[in-house]
């Protein structure tokens, strides 16, 4: 910049506008806001996490050459038939890893463009802090949903190339084709989001509120472990169909013969006791604070 | 160039056609920000006028940050009220910040991100075309060179071109920075200072805080001090240092004699000294035209008191700076704010009379005395 001259440059003055101009929709927010997630380094921390369970998971089952003993009715399906393999992970990931990986962006979201400054830069612009925050919700919620069908889809494929593709045995006994089985896998999956996505939004209250990703992370995969530890504390029974922990197996009732839809209406409506107020409150804490980080 | 020689109100003709053409680029009433028992903002009045540049000075910890983050909408102040073109940033959002861009503190850019991905972002958070201007901003600031670099490895004086450039994207008619030119050698000083100049030539309105005085009396045209919080001048910067240097420093061969025959001689204001002199600031100091200068060495001569040294003091913006922000006492005087508001600031040194923005004089208030019987208060 060393040859600016001290010229007038006609340029950069504003033209003249008759009408209204056109401002930036929540979409477009939306779409930055998942193109800084696929920028960040971090993000593919918890998408290699997501993969990496099913792979050492399938790895392990191989070298072992198990047969599939004990445990649940999919346990003991592991070698007839892949598919089994993704209903297995859901298991094991929904109660701890995967709601880990959600907290781990939902709550740096708000808090690291806090902390980094960056969200007085983006406030300064021509989107309403409603609208940041709506694109924020929505690259989180996106990529919550991207890390269960990712982990799905891994370990689908590696239960398929390991085992093949067989019929499988639901919860209720009933032995469903290959095809019904692999739709069954994807709806539990699906159904796994409910309360999935009610973590994120309440990680991303945290984040919202506390300024402090670390704070949030932390925060969010806490409040799970409290729930966890609520549920088993005797005397509690009566309040534990309604802990938000209590709903990561709701998708249990899509893999009985008939489909038992009264845990997954459940589960909604508990969840939603959980995010509703959640996100309700981090808008009205984002439209209000003051952003002075950074 | 003068507010009045300003093609100043053409520049915002183009406004969002929504009737806010005619509106002040920023107003701000009593503007307070309290955090806790600390008040960083107490009861902050600006007028920035359309063509302005407009120097927002005061010492660090002053409030000038605090009260421009409240003007971008970025902190709700605890009191009064700011207006962009007319429009409250706080509630109205990002229509308030319709034709208005800027930084506060350093500007920050998502490191991760080449500086042209970062345009295109912010580009795309403006609408309005922003990312066709991508090119030309980047030329402005001379940084298209790297515009594919991380921004995570810029310098600062990059960084700083880069918050210039994110802010040109908006196509502006108000600019607001903050201390643009901090952190940069000197080279990267002036070329922030020759495009800043560049920019208000150019027809866009600028509001900028800075605490180095060299960058405020080359570029800006009207001022705030700020100090502790508080507005302690506002008007015209030539008002001034013309009202705070038109002084004169006296030593005779009787002082105290010679401060009676000040007071009492017309057209010869603000006298101190005299009385209580002491090391270092033997002698008295006045403020008169020539005229009544020529009057008073009359009048001392024809009394028997011999002048030693009669020297014309020409206050700096930095002299001006610190007796505002350092010489603060217990007496009060006014200061004409905007288009005849006039607010009582705090007590600020003798020789510094407010001024409206019209550059009249302000008349004093009632009971408010311009000269210090006690001597130099606050006078540095």
């Amino acid at each position: 910049m060393s040859t600016i001259e001290a010229s007038p440059s006609p340029s950069l003055v504003p033209p003249v506008r008759a009408g209204r101009t056109r401002r930036p929709s929540t979409l477009t927010a939306y779409r930055w806001e998942l193109r800084k997630l696929i920028a960040q380094k971090r993000t593919y921390l918890g998408l290699f996490l997501a993969v990496l369970l099913p792979v050492i998971f399938v790895i392990v089952q191989n070298l072992h050459n198990r047969h599939g003993h004990g445990g649940s009715i999919f346990q003991s399906q592991i070698t007839q038939s892949g598919l089994a393999t993704p209903v297995l992970m859901l298991e094991f990931q929904a109660y701890f890893m995967l709601p880990l990986i959600a907290a781990l962006v939902a709550g740096d979201i708000v808090a690291a463009e806090d902390g980094n400054g960056t969200l007085k830069t983006i406030l300064t612009r021509s989107v309403d802090r409603g609208q940041v925050l709506a694109a924020k919700t929505l690259a989180a919620l996106t990529y919550g949903a991207i890390a269960v069908f990712l982990s799905a889809i891994v370990a689908t494929i590696a239960g398929v190339a390991s085992w093949g593709v067989h019929p499988i045995t639901t919860l209720s006994g009933r032995v469903v084709s290959a095809s019904e089985g692999l739709l069954l896998v994807f709806a539990a999956n699906a159904c796994y989001l409910i309360p999935l996505l009610t973590v994120i939004c309440i990680g991303l209250l945290l984040s919202t509120a506390t300024r402090n990703s670390t704070a949030s992370v932390v925060g969010t995969i806490g409040l799970v472990i409290l729930l966890y530890i609520l549920a088993g504390i005797p005397g509690l029974e009566g309040i534990k169909p309604y802990l938000l922990t209590e709903q990561f197996h709701s998708w249990h009732g899509l893999l009985r013969t008939p489909t038992d839809w009264t845990p997954i209406a459940h589960s909604a409506w508990v969840c939603a006791l959980y995010a509703v107020p959640a996100l309700l409150a981090a808008y009205l804490v984002f439209l209000r604070r003051d952003v002075a980080g950074g | 160039m003068t507010v009045a020689e300003r093609p100043a109100e053409t520049a915002i003709e183009g406004s969002s056609g929504e009737g806010n053409a005619d509106s002040q680029p920023v107003r701000a009433r009593g503007l307070v920000k309290r955090y806790k028992e600390v008040l960083a903002v107490d009861h902050i009045d600006l007028n920035v006028h359309a063509g302005d540049v407009y120097g927002f000075l005061g010492p660090n910890g002053a409030g000038k940050t605090t009260t421009l983050r409240m003007a971008l909408g970025l902190i709700v102040p605890t009191e009064g009220k700011v207006q962009l073109f007319g429009r409250d940033p706080i509630s109205e959002g990002a229509r308030a910040l319709q034709g208005v861009a800027g930084f506060v503190e350093a500007p920050r850019f998502y490191p991760y991100l080449s500086a042209r991905k970062n345009l295109e972002l912010l580009a795309a958070l403006d609408g309005d075309g922003a990312r066709g201007r991508i090119g030309e901003v980047l030329e402005t600031v001379e940084l298209s060179h790297r515009a594919e670099h991380r921004v995570g490895g810029y310098s600062h004086g990059m960084r700083q071109r880069l918050g210039i450039a994110a802010a040109l994207l908006r196509a502006p008619r108000l600019l607001i920075l903050d201390e643009p030119a901090t952190g940069l050698d000197p080279a990267g000083m002036r070329d922030m200072r020759a495009l800043i100049r560049r920019l208000a030539d150019g027809g866009i309105t600028v509001l900028l805080s800075s605490h180095q005085l060299p960058e405020v009396q080359e570029l800006c045209d009207r001022v705030a001090i700020v100090d502790k919080g508080r507005v302690v001048y506002e008007g015209a910067l030539s008002d001034l240092r013309r009202q705070g240097g038109a002084g004169y420093r006296l030593r005779t061969t009787d002082d105290p004699r010679a401060l009676h025959i000040l007071r009492a001689q017309p057209g010869v204001e603000r006298v101190s000294g005299g009385e209580a002199p002491h090391e270092g600031a033997a002698g008295l100091s006045f403020q008169a035209d020539e005229q009544h200068v020529g009057a008073l060495s009359l009048a001392l001569g024809a009394a028997g008191v011999g002048i030693l040294a009669l020297t014309p003091e020409l206050a700096t913006l930095e002299d001006l700076f610190f007796r505002l922000t350092e010489g603060a006492g217990e007496d009060t005087r006014t200061a004409a704010i905007g288009n005849g508001h006039v607010e009582r600031t705090p007590a600020v040194a003798a020789g510094v009379a407010g001024a409206d923005n019209t550059g009249a004089p302000v008349t004093e208030q009632p009971g408010t005395q311009a000269t210090s019987p006690t001597g130099p208060t606050g006078a540095s």
